[in-house]
């Protein structure tokens, strides 16, 4: 694959945690992307460690206002592009609260207007700039400080929300999830985007050192391990064509995966342990219907 | 040559929005706003005008795709009322703070509970901290020409800041009146082209809507400095287009018959039509009312205010709106303007919420209360007119 640009497009000394997932995905998302871009974030943690007043990151032009604005400000900024016949590519970097959560009204609005506009989601699976909330991208089982496990609770009670799929039901254009423990393909698909006219959606899944609690040297490993078990699915599904998924060979059990993490440290052993079963049937299910 | 038509005010809006070549429009409709988006949304499919039209998802998408445009160094313009607005403030917010020259129309209607689509300024008022300028309007003509000069101050790189006009739902609206619609050439040449002083572009990447910890009173404070300089700058601009177009509706106040006026009325936009027919009448009657219009609320003219009424015995401050727990917002700015200064006494009067007809019985009401303030010299803090007893009970 040849890349757009070949120099990192996020400055380093940015304030991402040591073995933030996200700033990993950020690198990757931006090479594939190359300096011929726009990027509009929501507010969270991206916003936060790379845009302190005199000291962003950012390479390419940016632009943050609010939370739940994202994909509306996007379409205001691929109006503009359009009205003045430019073509730089118009792309959202925006995490799973502002996606999933506040933030879907205006992606769905984004995405029924047909807009050219590519729409990446960071997944860290909660709220993590405000300290580790569950968001409905929070996994079932997983402890949050708002879905926290205690003597009578397991964490979420609720499944992770299938926002993929819900993009594909917009009839989108591109959607396809991701994983930085897999750069080539994740940057692939961000450089497929430019070669689609219309709105595409992509999810790259982001481990969290700090909210799901594992040591700062292992988000790989970790994004790995997610893949591995079947329990976040590898996919894209480009219009007109089948769907495509990164198959495993060698799929290792959930708990593999588990056991890393202090988000679900509470599955580990006693009466909750059923718990951990039933994230392994959804691996298994995973596996099942995407034929992973 | 301009042209005289018998236009509704939505129309008015929409012709002068029209003129003034946005590059994008982003609305989503509310009554009694929707008028406006209609006939711009047929300008565009009728290729009357060169400009991408953003149909959202709700009223916070519409300012936000507006943000999104303005910052991409595109003339932008979007307009709402009411709930719509409130659901806009968040990103009003933002868009004042990141400088960002929008021109909307905030076509004024009541704020629920309970629900209603009638007029008043609870809405506007709800954004008067938001760093937008407000101006308000009193008529059709005066909105044509208010959204011609609201892009040329709202772009000028001495202010940089969205500008509100302001004009009340149904009363303008939707009401018929003759408005004179000028030439397209004669308005490029009083608006020309936006130049944005920053833009999102490739060529000069720069980031917009920093994280900022410690910056934080000093941005605030220029945006309260770029009011200061709206001040002479609305004035100017409002006399720059009397000498291009003929027509002058004030700067920041207009007066009426205020000169030798013992009473004088101070309110905001349609209203003022009415209460320059009542002070006519009034007149007949050997009183000497007068009427003061407040056409830029933010900023506020207090000085101008206070300098146009000074002779007066009694100032009466008309609001369609309450700040429950306080009062009239605009008493309440009168009064501080005039605190500590030699200036006649205030007597805020609230009317006209939620629609309520603004009649001549309800003037001359305002006017016996004024009169009676007057004789005892003691002013009420706020007289209520007009009320309904039966509901209160």
């Amino acid at each position: 694959m040849v890349l757009a640009e070949r120099e990192n497009l996020l400055a380093a000394g940015h304030r991402a945690c040591p073995g933030c997932g996200a700033a990993i995905a950020l690198r990757q998302i931006l090479r594939a992307l190359g300096r011929d871009t726009i990027v509009v974030s929501a507010t969270g943690c991206v916003e936060t460690f790379t845009s302190p007043y005199g000291m962003s990151a950012w390479e390419v032009p940016w632009i943050h206002s609010l939370f739940e604005n994202s994909a509306s400000v996007a379409s205001g900024v691929q109006a503009a592009l359009e009205f003045l016949q430019e073509k730089s590519s118009v792309v959202v970097i925006s995490g799973d609260g502002g996606t999933f959560d506040i933030g879907m009204g205006a992606m769905s609005g984004m995405f029924e207007r047909k807009q050219n506009i590519t729409y990446i989601c960071y997944d860290n699976e909660a709220y993590m700039n405000t300290g580790v909330q569950g968001s409905s991208a929070t996994p079932y089982g997983s402890s949050t400080t708002t879905t926290p496990a205690g003597r009578a609770s397991f964490g979420k009670i609720q499944h992770k929300k299938d926002m993929p799929a819900i993009a594909l039901a917009h009839d989108v254009d591109y959607v396809a999830t991701a994983s930085i423990a897999y750069p080539q393909d994740l940057m692939k698909k961000v450089a497929k985007t430019k070669e689609i006219y219309g709105p595409k959606y992509i999810q790259v899944h982001t481990p969290c050192t700090i909210g799901w609690g594992f040591d700062s040297s292992k988000t790989i490993e970790i994004g790995k391990l997610a893949v591995e078990t079947g329990l976040v699915p590898i996919y894209e599904v480009e219009k007109g064509k089948p769907m495509v998924v990164k198959k495993v060979k060698n799929k290792k059990p959930v708990m593999e995966y588990l056991k890393f993490q202090n988000r679900y440290r509470h599955l580990l052993k006693g009466e909750q342990k059923d718990i951990a079963d039933q994230i392994q049937a959804i691996c298994d299910k995973n596996i099942e219907r995407f034929g992973i | 040559m301009s042209t005289i038509s018998v236009i509704e005010g939505s129309m008015a809006v929409a012709q002068a929005v029209k003129v003034c070549r946005p590059g994008v429009i982003a609305a989503y409709p509310i009554s009694p706003q929707t008028h406006i988006v209609e006939f711009l949304s047929q300008f565009v499919a009728d290729n009357e005008m060169d400009t991408k039209y953003v149909r959202v998802d709700a009223e916070f998408s519409a300012a936000s795709a507006v943000y999104g445009s303005s910052a991409t160094g595109v003339r932008s313009y979007t307009a709402s009322s009411s709930q719509g607005l409130l659901l806009m403030s968040e990103v009003l917010y933002a868009m004042a703070g990141t400088r960002l020259p929008v021109v909307l129309t905030g076509v004024n209607r009541t704020v629920s509970a309970p629900i209603t689509i009638q007029p008043d300024h609870q809405d506007t008022m709800a954004l008067r901290d938001t760093g937008l300028i407000q101006l308000h309007v009193e008529s059709s003509q005066e909105a044509y020409a208010t959204h011609v000069q609201a892009f040329k101050l709202a772009e000028d790189h001495d202010i940089l800041l969205p500008v509100m006009v302001c004009m009340d739902g149904w009363i303008l609206t939707h009401s018929f009146e003759p408005v004179k619609l000028e030439d397209q050439e004669k308005v490029d040449e009083f608006l020309p082209p936006f130049v944005p002083k920053y833009r999102l572009d490739t060529k000069n990447p720069l980031t917009y809507g920093a994280y900022a910890d410690d910056e934080v009173p000093e941005f605030r404070l220029m945006m309260h400095f770029a009011q200061d300089r709206a001040k002479e700058k609305i004035k100017k601009i409002a006399r720059e287009y009397e000498a291009k177009f003929g027509d002058y509706f004030g700067g920041l106040i207009d007066t009426y018959r205020c000169d030798d006026a013992e009473i004088i009325m101070v309110a905001m936009g349609s209203v003022i039509g009415t209460l320059k027919d009542a002070v006519d009448k009034l007149r007949k009657e050997n009183i000497k009312v007068g009427v003061l219009k407040v056409r830029s609320y933010r900023p506020f003219p207090g000085e101008e205010i206070l300098s146009a009424v000074k002779g007066a015995k009694m100032v009466a401050v008309l609001d369609k709106s309450l700040s429950v727990g306080q009062g009239g917002p605009l008493a309440t700015d009168v009064k501080a303007a005039f605190a500590s200064k030699q200036a006649p006494p205030v007597l805020g009067c609230i009317a006209g919420m939620g629609g309520r007809d603004m009649s001549m019985t309800l003037i001359r009401e305002i006017i016996e209360k004024s009169q009676k303030a007057i004789a005892t010299g003691e002013t009420p803090d706020t007289e209520y007119i007009a009320l309904k007893r039966q509901y209160l009970e």
